[in-house]
Formats: C-alpha cells, sequence, structure tokens
C-alpha cells in the first residue's frame, strides 16, 4: 500500500517536472533558471548507457521535418529520453539558447555579431546537421529546362528582368524559345533563413550588382507577392503562371514543382538534389568551430545555393546526465540520422564535415 | 473589533449591534476582492507596457525621429515604421466603413422589424460568424476569397482606367492579397461583435418612448430616427469603436491577406502590411535591433489603441450629455 503511493508520488513528481519543462519550452524566454535533464537516475556518460529525461530544443524551420524524423527514430534507441524540437525559427532558437530556455538551439546562421553579448561566457559549440538546396521554382509552360546564371537571378529577383524573354535570360538558354509572359515574384512574407541564404548566394556570386542586401527579411520589389513559409511561395508559384520563386527542395519537391539548373563557380549549370548539396559541401573548408557558408562553393557539380543548419550547444552543461543525453542525441543526428535526410528531400553531410562534428561531441561537459 | 462597533454611540442600540458586526467583514472582503482585480488589471497593463517600451528602447534611441519614416529594410537596418501605421490606419477603415452600416442596420431590423421569434435564429447565426477563428478567416481569406477578389478587382480597375481619382485608388492590382482584401475580411470579423452590441442597447430603448412617437403619428422609420436613435447612439458609438480596437489588433487573419508589402500608397488594391502582421511574420528569425523594433510596433499599436479608447469614452460621455441635456 504504502509502495504503491510513493510509486505513485514518483509518477507524479515525474510528470510535473515534464510538464514544466514542457512549458518552459513553450514560453520562450524570461524564465530563468535553465532547464537541466532532471529526473534521472545518474547514469555515466557512456554513448550506449540507458538514459532518461528531457532534451528541449527550438529554432531553425528548416531542420524541423529531420527533427521530427529523429525523434521518432531515436525513440526506439533510448526509450527513456524524450527530446521536444519546438521551431519558431533561428532567432527565437538563438533568442531562448542565450536565454537558458533550452538545451540546444537549430540556426541556420551563425550567432551574428549584434547577438554575441547574450553569449558572453558561454563556449557554443556548433554541429552542422544538415545540408539542402534552395530551388529556383518557377511555372512557365513549355518550358522545361529552364537554365540560370546568378546575375539573371540577380535581375529578376530585383525587378530589373520584366519578362521571360528578357536578353539575359534567352542569353542563358540559348535555342529554348521563351514567351514573353511578364514575370511574377514570389517571396517570403515571413522572415526566414532560406531568404537569407538566398540572399547571401546572391552578394556572394554578383557582389554589388545585388543591391538589396542580404537578411531574413528583404524588401522586395513591391510587384512581388508574399506568401508565408517554403510551402506558402510554392502555392504561390503553382496558381501563377509565369511566376518565379525561392523554394527550398523538399518542399519544392513534394509540390511537384518544375525548378532551374543553376550555375556554379566553375561555370556549369547544376540541377538542385541531395547529391549536388553535399557536392557544394564537400568543398566547404569549415573554421575551428565548424562554421561554414555552403552556397557558392566550387566544384564541378556542386549547386551553388546549397544552405545549412546547425544545431547550437553550450559546451558546459549543468549536470552529466544532461550532456549524456545531449552526446547521445546529437551524435544520432550526426551518425544513423543522416540516413533519414534523403526521403525527406534534405542532404547528408559530407562525410569530412561529419567526422568533424562527431569528433567535437567530446567537447560537451559537465 | 467587533467592542468597537459595540460602543460606537451613533450606532443604533439593540439589534443594530450584530448586524453592524458582520456587514463591513463581508463588505470589507469584497471590496478588497473587487479593488484587487481592478488593480490586478492596472498592474498587468503597466508591467506589459514597460518592459515592452523597455525591449524596445534600443529601437527608439538609435533610430530616433526615424521610426517615422517610410523604409523598413532589415537587410539595411532601417526601421521606418509609418508604412505599417498607414496599413493599420487603412485597412481599418475599410473595415469600419464596410461593417457599421450593416451592423447597424441588423441591429435595428432585429430589434424594430422582425418579430422575436424570428430575431432569435438570425442572432444565432450572426454569433456563429464571431466563433470563426481568425486563423479560419485567414486562410479562407487567402486560399478562396482573395483569388475570388483578384478577378474582381482586375475588371474594377480596367472600368476605371483614366478616371482621376478612381483610378489611383483602384488600380490594377498584383494579387488578391491587399490592404482592401483585408479590409473586407477584418470587416467581417468585427460586424457580429458590433451588430450584437448595437442590438443590446437597442434593446433597451423604453418602450413607452417608442409608443409616444407611434402615438404622435411618426411611421417607422420616423420612430426610429426619433426615439430609438437618439436613446441608443452613444452605446453604437461605443460598439464601433470596439469594433475598431479588434480590427486594428488582428494579427494573423491581416497576416495571411494583406500581402506583405511595406508601402504607403493609394491603391487599395496594392499589396500592403499593417502593425501586427509584421511582427506575426518577421519576429521568428529577428534579432538585435530588428527585434526591438517589432516590439516597438507592438508599443506603438498598444499607445495608438489606447488613445482611441480614450477618444471613445469621450465621444460616449459627450453624447451622453447631450441627450440628458435635450
Amino acid at each position: 500500500m504504502q509502495l504503491r503511493y510513493r510509486q505513485q508520488v514518483t509518477a507524479t513528481g515525474v510528470s510535473v517536472v515534464a510538464l514544466a519543462l514542457t512549458l518552459g519550452a513553450c514560453s520562450s524566454s524570461s524564465s530563468s533558471s535553465p532547464p537541466s535533464g532532471s529526473s534521472s537516475s545518474s547514469s555515466s556518460s557512456g554513448g550506449s548507457a540507458n538514459l532518461s529525461g528531457t532534451l528541449n530544443a527550438s529554432g531553425s524551420t528548416f531542420q524541423l521535418t529531420y527533427q521530427q524524423e529523429a525523434i521518432a527514430a531515436f525513440k526506439s534507441i533510448q526509450p527513456n529520453m524524450t527530446v521536444n524540437y519546438g521551431g519558431g525559427g533561428s532567432g527565437k532558437g538563438r533568442t531562448d539558447l542565450a536565454a537558458g530556455t533550452v538545451n540546444f538551439a537549430g540556426s541556420d546562421s551563425p550567432i551574428p555579431a549584434k547577438e554575441e553579448s547574450g553569449f558572453t561566457g558561454k563556449t557554443i559549440l556548433y554541429f552542422p546537421v544538415i545540408i539542402g538546396p534552395i530551388t529556383m521554382a518557377y511555372n512557365l509552360s513549355g518550358v522545361s529546362n529552364l537554365k540560370l546564371s546568378p546575375s539573371t537571378i540577380a535581375g529578376i529577383f530585383s525587378g530589373k528582368i520584366k519578362t521571360w524573354n528578357d536578353p539575359a535570360i534567352k542569353a542563358d538558354n540559348s535555342g529554348v524559345s521563351l514567351p514573353s509572359t511578364p514575370i511574377t515574384l514570389a517571396v517570403r512574407s515571413d522572415s526566414s533563413g532560406t531568404t537569407a541564404n538566398f540572399t547571401e548566394f546572391l552578394v556572394d556570386a554578383v557582389g554589388s550588382a545585388w543591391t538589396l542586401g542580404s537578411s531574413s527579411t528583404i524588401k522586395w520589389p513591391s510587384t512581388a507577392r508574399a506568401a508565408s513559409g517554403n510551402p506558402g511561395v510554392a502555392q504561390v508559384v503553382k496558381s501563377t503562371p509565369g511566376s518565379i520563386g525561392y523554394v527550398d527542395y523538399s518542399t519544392a519537391k513534394a509540390s511537384g514543382l518544375t525548378f532551374a539548373s543553376v550555375k556554379n563557380k566553375d561555370g556549369s549549370f547544376v540541377a538542385p538534389s541531395p547529391a549536388s548539396a553535399t557536392a557544394a559541401a564537400d568543398s566547404v573548408t569549415p573554421k575551428a568551430d565548424l562554421t561554414f557558408a555552403a552556397v557558392w562553393q566550387g566544384g564541378a557539380n556542386a549547386y551553388p545555393i546549397t544552405y545549412q543548419s546547425w544545431d547550437l550547444v553550450n559546451a558546459k552543461q549543468p549536470d552529466a546526465n544532461t550532456a549524456a543525453m545531449l552526446k547521445a542525441y546529437l551524435g544520432y543526428l550526426l551518425g544513423d540520422g543522416q540516413k533519414l535526410l534523403e526521403q525527406i528531400g534534405l542532404a547528408p553531410l559530407p562525410t569530412s564535415l561529419d567526422q568533424q562534428a562527431v569528433a567535437q561531441l567530446d567537447k560537451i561537459t559537465s | 473589533m467587533s467592542t468597537a462597533a459595540q460602543v460606537d454611540p451613533a450606532a443604533p442600540a439593540g439589534s443594530a449591534g450584530p448586524l453592524a458586526h458582520r456587514r463591513p467583514l463581508g463588505d470589507r472582503v469584497f471590496q478588497i476582492l473587487a479593488a484587487a482585480a481592478g488593480v490586478l488589471v492596472l498592474v498587468i497593463l503597466a508591467l506589459i507596457a514597460i518592459s515592452t517600451s523597455q525591449q524596445a528602447s534600443s529601437w527608439f534611441s538609435t533610430a530616433g525621429w526615424s521610426i517615422f519614416t517610410v523604409d523598413w529594410n532589415p537587410a539595411t537596418n532601417n526601421f521606418g515604421a509609418m508604412s505599417f501605421v498607414y496599413g493599420t490606419v487603412i485597412t481599418a477603415a475599410i473595415a469600419i466603413i464596410l461593417s457599421v452600416p450593416v451592423s447597424v442596420a441588423v441591429a435595428l431590423l432585429l430589434t424594430e422589424v422582425v418579430p422575436r421569434r424570428w430575431a432569435r435564429p438570425i442572432v444565432y447565426v450572426i454569433d456563429l460568424l464571431a466563433v470563426v477563428p481568425s486563423v479560419v478567416w485567414g486562410l479562407w481569406g487567402n486560399l478562396v476569397f482573395a483569388p475570388w477578389l483578384y478577378h474582381i478587382y482586375t475588371s474594377i480597375a480596367s472600368g476605371v482606367k483614366g478616371i482621376p481619382v478612381l483610378d489611383a485608388l483602384f488600380g490594377q492590382p498584383v494579387s488578391g492579397a491587399s490592404f482592401f482584401t483585408c479590409g473586407l475580411i477584418l470587416a467581417f470579423m468585427i460586424t457580429p461583435i458590433v451588430t450584437s452590441l448595437s442590438r443590446e442597447v437597442m434593446a433597451t430603448v423604453p418602450a413607452i418612448d417608442k409608443e409616444g412617437a407611434y402615438a404622435l403619428g411618426a411611421t417607422r422609420l420616423e420612430m426610429i430616427r426619433g426615439a430609438v436613435w437618439p436613446h441608443s447612439q452613444g452605446g453604437v458609438v461605443g460598439a464601433v469603436l470596439l469594433g475598431l480596437g479588434r480590427a486594428m489588433g488582428e494579427t494573423i487573419a491581416a497576416a495571411l491577406v494583406i500581402g506583405s508589402s511595406p508601402v504607403i500608397t493609394s491603391h487599395l488594391f496594392a499589396a500592403g502590411y499593417d502593425m501586427p502582421a509584421v511582427i506575426a511574420n518577421q519576429f521568428g528569425e529577428a534579432s538585435g535591433e530588428f527585434r526591438a523594433a517589432l516590439i516597438g510596433l507592438g508599443v506603438m499599436l498598444f499607445v495608438i489603441t489606447i488613445v482611441i479608447n480614450l477618444i471613445a469614452r469621450g465621444v460616449v460621455e459627450r453624447s451622453a450629455r447631450r441627450k440628458r441635456g435635450a
């Protein structure tokens, strides 16, 4: 009787803690105490040990599908571990990590200089987890094999190239008959890592010829049609003849959109695919902290508009169990989890980069 | 404390003792509870105002007067808010202009024209509109209504081409998402509220006033003008201003149908932006001054809403005073 009562109390305690952690993940900032993966027997940091507890994360929506798939698959490896990945955008992830309300954050870009003050005194480790191409999806009946060079893309998205039979587009597609249909731009209405990396590509590739800058939100020409999320842009492209938009590969593929081959740094036109994205990441020379930009990389088969996402983790964790859980989950994301990527339209990390990231796992300590 | 009540010389002798003892306690508890609830609301409001202005302060201090410019461009760190203020004002104005006549007419219909047993089902249907979640309005507006409106806009635009003022207002649209679409959706959303509040005010018009008007030989229209309208004017104005507050603050429906283009233009069919929508759209990836600017937009919206509420109160009080004088 007494035993059962105690069990009940423990169970209630566990669920209260879990609830508190979930709530902590939902409310973004302010709460001061960092969540620690509590409620477990202190199993040592061995990779294969049976771990229990909760990891909370938020951030990049580019990672969201992968995180969901990985969390579901990870359940069979560590059944007593719960991982929550909340999405919300890279900016939100970094803010939450700075406030200490999440155990790790997904971000499509390194911490920008103006946010560094939030991380003073902490060492943040970058774990690259996914690579993916951004497609130039278009809707132009009769043209199935469009080729675009970066300067043409810059002209189109700054509103200087207004019709599909513009000389610049013709020059990229010799021998193809292009209609005089006006071009409709499809862009993101919400701020996005996709926008940031797409414009980063334009800045890197054409330099000052791209005048709108690089940011998660761009002041597009006022004739552009804005929609929310990659699926929103895909929907606009699909329903508007003459339109072109930047859509991440998995969404473009799922929506059945046609997309252009883009001229890369070596001068060859490459179609977006997981393989050409991995080829782009293969040419990357990451910095010591594993930050890099996969856009506009050399290599004959590299797709030039390839972007990446990291999971950001505090090197110093509050307790051994949280550190062990982070190592186990991130180890999975970098290991077997990579096999899940291709079927959801993302690309696995090239081997060398993956190995560097795995080696970095040991830097997580308590 | 009970002895103090008993020795009070002003208190009547005898049975008043226990009564005087019991009532103040209950009264005091009630008073404290009610006061606490009232103060709590003010404290929460104050805390919201303080924390948001604090987080927005870096925008106000670095941008200075340039917050009142049109240029909103996170890529170049320019955060001018006026295109959003403009969008908020324009869409709310469209919503009010379209919704108020309909709401007042329906309220009059329900109270003065239709027999009570028919009025009830109509009221149910209108109240049903009020429970449609705003994201449903937004998605319907975005996926169904806006593409359909696009054709109507196009034909209106070609119809008014070359006519001086109309051409500038109703020019050729880029897509169905625009200031006007947003105003229409907001009008749908606030109509049930304005209608039911107006209806309740009109229901309080004394029957004797109405019968008096009829007795003087008034027609139904004259009765409404002479008896119902003066009595309910203040309440209707209050209802309209509540609807205005909702229209200005509506976020997700506006974000989905307004077109997300920060411009100031006379073209109502052009894609625009308003304050709640830009906060919802851009907050996820915002950091630093960008984030401060978005929170600052929230502060501005807060201030504008308070000002409108104060004006509303003033209007209602003045009309009440005028009525008392008459």
